[in-house]
């Protein structure tokens, strides 16, 4: 069994009088340390596929589990990490990144200690008695990356966490997370909408489609941990995703290097 | 500069008013004995000062303002983040403040004085009732509209619903509230005047019932003028506490009028 199972899971919404189909029969196989993106066009469901694995909500049919332990809500081990951050802007950045640890078994100066640590990992050391209203989008993101690694959990949720930062910081912030995904060993699940995040972070790409919420494709992405966007592998597989999706019938060839 | 335009800008309809009062003064419009010009009641003020020690009388209004204000102010806070946070239970209580809300504090006066009889007591009740409802309403609204990825956050990190609701639904709803709180301290302040005026021997609105007792209109006018400005005083100042707050929060300048 795999470190996250995801097993013949349905959501639907009711609007009204109809139900609209969010998800349908997702199944899906994600292992400890890997690093996962679900992509697809915005409507297809791929936030709320994270949202149920993070337990924020709950699937219709199906089952997932994480560890064997079938999900029920959200915990410490597992934090998602926001597309509009999450800060709570009346904390310093510090007492942001000491949240998690308030009923962990640490003194005031320790918990300060492990903030402090990630301040740092994230390069924001020197703000840690702003607020996050004071730092731009591309700090305050990092803050609550900080935040969630501070509490040293085995799984991170992104959802499109870098779709509202400008096109240079969102490359920076993507490039930390790749060092981080290397050095963290972290299982990650990232949602976005970006071909190009998704093959410069991924291990493998999960592909979804809309009306109603299908896996497409399940693409592995061989490129290592050290990536370059100019490698002609990476703009290579950039461009086969971009025609799955254009097309819009699966490519029945599979894809190796 | 743009602080200094907007005092000159606002001091104009002083000004006007004050012509005004005047030139009806000067042209009797009604009976001298009833109608105090500017100047007597400059008298009339310098008069309570020295003589009637109006900073007692204001400090007494005051004391019962800020009794009943702080009650009403943290049932109202604890009550609306209850039924902000379980929003189902709104729905049994939002009917019974809606029939509540409407009756004039004033109109509760008989009961209160037969309940609590006449003093200090009185008045406090009557600003406990004004400030209760805005505040509760205020602070409802407020949790209901907070942004949800606070409580998925809370949620994450496994808070307890106590610690959730003080630590993260309070300070995220709180600039709201604040709104809250600078509207019903002035509805609040309407209605000190009103409850001091039922068996009250002191206050503000004991001012005002000895001034019509003794006819006094000079006195009387001199009151209103205290009432008003100690008004003016608390609305600035709960907007400056208000700017405050929302400059703690990161938040914009309140886009309220002054």
């Amino acid at each position: 069994m795999s470190y996250i199972e995801i097993q013949d899971v349905s959501k639907s919404y009711a609007s009204g009088e109809e139900s609209h189909t969010i998800l349908s029969h997702i199944s899906l196989s994600i292992e400890k340390g890997e690093f996962v993106c679900l992509l697809g066009p915005s409507g297809c469901g791929k936030t709320t596929l994270m949202n149920l694995v993070a337990g924020f909500e709950k699937a219709d049919a199906g089952s997932i589990t994480i560890h064997g332990e079938p999900v029920n809500g959200p915990k410490k081990d597992y934090v998602t990490i926001f597309q509009n951050y999450g800060l709570l802007p009346w904390l310093t950045v510090e007492k942001n990144v000491m949240l998690g640890l308030s009923d962990e078994k640490l003194t005031r100066k320790e918990k300060q200690e492990r903030a402090e640590q990630y301040l740092r990992e994230v390069g924001l050391y020197e703000s840690r008695g702003l607020r996050p209203g004071e730092l731009s989008g591309g700090m305050q993101q990092r803050v609550a990356i900080a935040r969630a690694l501070a509490v040293h959990p085995e799984i991170l949720f992104m959802d499109e966490p870098f779709a509202a930062l400008d096109a240079l910081t969102r490359m920076r912030l993507q490039d930390d997370m790749l060092k981080l995904s290397r050095e963290e060993k972290k299982t990650i699940l990232f949602v976005t909408h970006d071909i190009e995040e998704a093959v410069f972070l991924a291990d493998r790409i999960v592909i979804l489609k809309e009306n109603p919420g299908e896996i497409r494709k399940i693409v592995k992405v061989p490129l290592g941990k050290e990536r370059d966007r100019t490698w002609d592998e990476f703009q290579y597989l950039r461009d086969h995703i971009l025609r799955l999706f254009e097309a819009g019938v699966p490519d029945r060839t599979e894809y190796y290097i | 500069m743009k602080t200094a335009k907007k005092i000159l800008q606002g001091a104009c309809g002083f000004v006007l008013i004050l012509l005004l009062w005047q030139a009806a003064a000067s042209a009797h419009v009604f009976n001298a004995s009833l109608f105090p010009t500017p100047l007597q009641t400059w008298q009339a003020l310098a008069e309570l000062i020295t003589q009637n020690n109006l900073y007692l009388q204001i400090g007494a209004s005051m004391t019962r303002y800020l009794i009943g204000y702080v009650i009403a102010a943290v049932l109202a806070v604890i009550l609306g983040l209850l039924h902000g946070y379980y929003a189902g239970s709104w729905n049994y209580v939002n009917p019974l403040v809606q029939f509540l809300r409407p009756i004039s504090p004033i109109a509760w006066m008989p009961f209160i004085v037969l309940w609590f009889g006449i003093g200090d007591i009185p008045a406090e009740v009557v600003i406990f009732i004004a400030a209760f409802f805005p505040i509760l309403l205020s602070t409802v609204s407020a949790v209901r509209h907070i942004d949800p990825v606070y409580l998925k956050v809370a949620s994450n990190f496994s808070f307890g619903t106590l610690k959730t609701i003080t630590s993260i639904v309070f300070p995220a709803a709180f600039p709201q509230i604040m709104d809250g709180f600078r509207m019903a301290c002035g509805t609040a302040w309407i209605f000190l005047v009103a409850g001091e005026m039922v068996g009250a021997q002191s206050g503000l609105g004991f001012l005002i019932v000895d001034a019509r007792n003794n006819l006094r209109v000079d006195v009387l006018a001199a009151t209103i003028v205290v009432i008003g400005v100690l008004g003016l005083a608390i609305d600035l100042f709960m907007h400056y506490l208000e700017d405050l707050v929302r400059k703690r929060w990161g938040l914009g300048i309140a886009k309220t009028s002054r």
